[in-house]
């Protein structure tokens, strides 16, 4: 187990190596600059901020540079929110996105699981088809649509709820709910699929012929093992809805991490880019670790190697 | 008759799919003693597993009884509701299943699937259930129980599985046990060492077994009655003497046939029954068998023959045998 962790820590390591490297190049082919702007300013004015921030230097030094200073915990400072570094932002930014994205995900999981059983225990019924019918609409219907059907009915035409930011537990349910969607569908398609196949498995046999129960042979016989597909999808998702959604933030005004992510990029803030970058890479990869052990933990057969 | 286990009058069951009607049982009928070994034999799809699954009520959608008596230790099954079945299943009637492999959760300890059982249908608490389940480890001839009851399924080898199944089956001393195909996914010498078990197992117990297989080998050494399943019906039943010293059916006839013999010549071919099985979306008229049926009449392909009696025990559906019967009687044949 222990050389297992260090083993995964080294791998780790190296592929956020890679993705800092790959986005650093990449960031330097796209055309543009982070100081420019409709209203040119001078050429030496320019040259000035560039020297400011290092960015006259040959780019591979720049890449050295850069490398030594995150490796030293410094992601450097924002080039376009003046006086602010990266790791400011991102420290103040994400339990904003954290707390929004983990409410969705816990909604996804308590909504999603259980609909997916219903759907597979009721199969061909109405139930099912119901179930069915709603998932298709959580994964064909993208946020930004949710969103406005959400704050147009609930925001403009009710006035149930607030339409801006976090400030009350009230102020979650649209945002959450337009978050939470496409994942709750997909679970829930991803559960019904995974259950109806386990629940053919000889096994599912064996523990009715002991005279369990139906209830209780789906929730202890077939439940552990069907949840694996669900599992693998929850690790990624998880990683992308706690850094925020750019729709859902922009939509419903919450200043989260989502919405620099996109402004990052358009704004050619190049020290933003690979901070918010190397960020996310390191919540995936760090998730993905946690998932491999809830695997072994759910299913023996497996061998974390 | 008070001393029958197990009493099956006419029982017809169907599949209701898409497709249509699947007659997968017609008006079977046998009962057994308590305590007594029988052998359901057959090809794929003849009814042998079905008939065994709707005495516990496991027929599962899209399967319906839709007619007949089935009396099996003072229930009454037709109409017995899915609680009632649940109590049953284990406690009166266990089944162990074809692959060991895949019948045990892989995801819970041997020791938690036997300690299930013993718990469902006993007040026992978890520490005396355990103590039942390293006991039934025992029974069944696994070694280092202690150690099994903490190991998972992938850990044990095939045999030793289907030994935990056994174990599971037999944790609450049920009446019958179903033995649906239980050596087909062993090895030769696994097969022999579990079949023994069963029969030891039997002996300590009291109990008595359907031992559902296409193994006529397995069947010869351990039943004392047989019935010759072909689409759905009970086209020959009778000892296991009667059965393979004087078979009346030509399907049984054929399936013994099939039988590699030992003084067989190296180049010989082996005899199959020629033909599919039928169709149970569209049942023939007649007899199911008419169409492979080498002595086929002309009545075989329009009219199911009636059972004929040969003995107490021994009975078959064949026109041929109500012809020999009508010729002995000094009348002429059609």
């Amino acid at each position: 187990m222990v050389k297992y962790a260090i083993k995964r820590i080294a791998m780790g390591l190296l592929s956020l190596f890679i993705v800092a490297t790959l986005t650093f190049f990449l960031m330097q082919a796209v055309p543009g600059g982070p100081f420019m702007s409709e209203k040119a300013i001078s050429a030496q004015a320019m040259a000035a901020l560039e020297a400011k921030y290092g960015l006259d230097q040959p780019v591979l030094v720049q890449y050295k540079n850069y490398l030594v200073n995150a490796l030293h915990g410094d992601f450097g400072p924002s080039l376009k929110q003046r006086g602010r570094d990266v790791s400011d932002i991102i420290a103040t930014k994400f339990p904003v996105s954290a707390s929004l994205g983990g409410t969705a995900v816990v909604v996804a999981l308590v909504v999603g699981i259980p609909m997916g059983c219903l759907a597979a225990y009721h199969r061909g019924k109405w139930a099912d088809n119901l179930i069915i019918f709603f998932a298709t609409c959580g994964i064909a219907v993208p946020s930004f649509v949710t969103s406005s059907v959400l704050i147009y009915t609930f925001g403009s035409k009710l006035q149930l709820l607030p339409t801006i930011g976090l400030d009350s537990p009230a102020s979650y349910i649209m945002p959450v709910t337009a978050l939470a969607f496409y994942p709750t569908a997909y679970i829930a398609r991803l559960m019904r699929s995974s259950l109806l196949d386990v629940m053919g498995q000889d096994y599912m046999r064996t523990a009715r012929a002991k005279g369990v129960s139906g209830f209780k042979t789906l929730f202890k016989h077939a439940l552990r093992n069907a949840i694996l597909p669900v599992v693998t999808y929850v690790g990624p998702m998880l990683a992308g809805l706690l850094v925020g959604s750019f729709v859902v933030e922009k939509i419903f005004t919450i200043p989260g991490l989502g919405r620099e992510f996109v402004s990052a990029i358009t704004n050619r803030d190049y020290m933003m880019i690979m901070g918010t970058t190397i960020f996310l890479a390191a919540l995936v990869i760090a998730i993905n670790v946690v998932v491999d052990i809830l695997y072994k933990i759910i299913d023996p057969r497996i061998k974390l190697k | 008759m008070s001393d029958l286990l197990l009493d099956i009058k006419n029982e017809r069951l169907s599949f209701f799919t898409p497709a249509g009607e699947v007659k997968a049982l017609n008006n079977v009928s046998f009962s057994m003693k308590q305590g007594e070994v029988l052998g359901i034999v057959g090809e794929s799809g003849s009814g042998k597993s079905v008939t065994a699954y709707s005495l516990m009520g496991l027929t599962a959608y899209p399967g319906k009884l839709i007619g007949g008596e089935l009396r099996f230790n003072g229930h009454e099954v037709e109409k017995m509701t899915e609680k009632e079945f649940r109590k049953m299943r284990g406690e009166e009637i266990s089944i162990i299943f074809q692959d060991p492999m895949t019948s045990l959760n892989p995801v819970y300890t041997i020791g938690n699937q036997i300690v299930e059982m013993v718990r469902l249908h006993t007040n026992k608490d978890k520490k005396e259930a355990y103590a039942r389940a390293k006991e039934l480890l025992e029974l069944v001839g696994i070694n280092e129980p202690e150690r099994r009851l903490k190991q998972y399924p992938h850990e044990l080898s095939g045999g030793m599985r289907q030994r935990v199944m056994i174990a599971i089956a037999l944790a609450c001393e049920p009446k019958l046990l179903i033995a649906d195909e239980p050596t087909t996914a062993l090895d030769v010498t696994i097969q022999a060492q579990i079949l023994e078990l069963m029969m030891e197992l039997r002996k300590k117990l009291g109990m008595s077994i359907i031992m559902i297989t296409h193994d006529l080998g397995v069947v010869a050494s351990m039943c004392e009655k047989i019935a010759v399943m072909y689409a759905g019906k009970i086209v020959e039943y009778g000892t296991t003497d009667e059965i393979f010293y004087n078979p009346k059916h030509e399907y049984t006839k054929g399936l013994i046939n099939s039988i590699p013999k030992l003084n067989q010549k190296e180049k010989e071919r082996l005899v199959p029954i020629e033909g599919s099985p039928v169709d149970l979306l569209n049942p023939p008229a007649g007899c199911p068998f008419a169409p492979r049926c080498k002595s086929c009449m002309k009545i075989c392909l329009r009219q199911m023959p009636p059972r004929t009696d040969l003995s107490d025990t021994h009975y078959t559906q064949c026109w041929l045998l109500q012809k020999a019967e009508f010729e002995g009687k000094g009348g002429k044949a059609e």
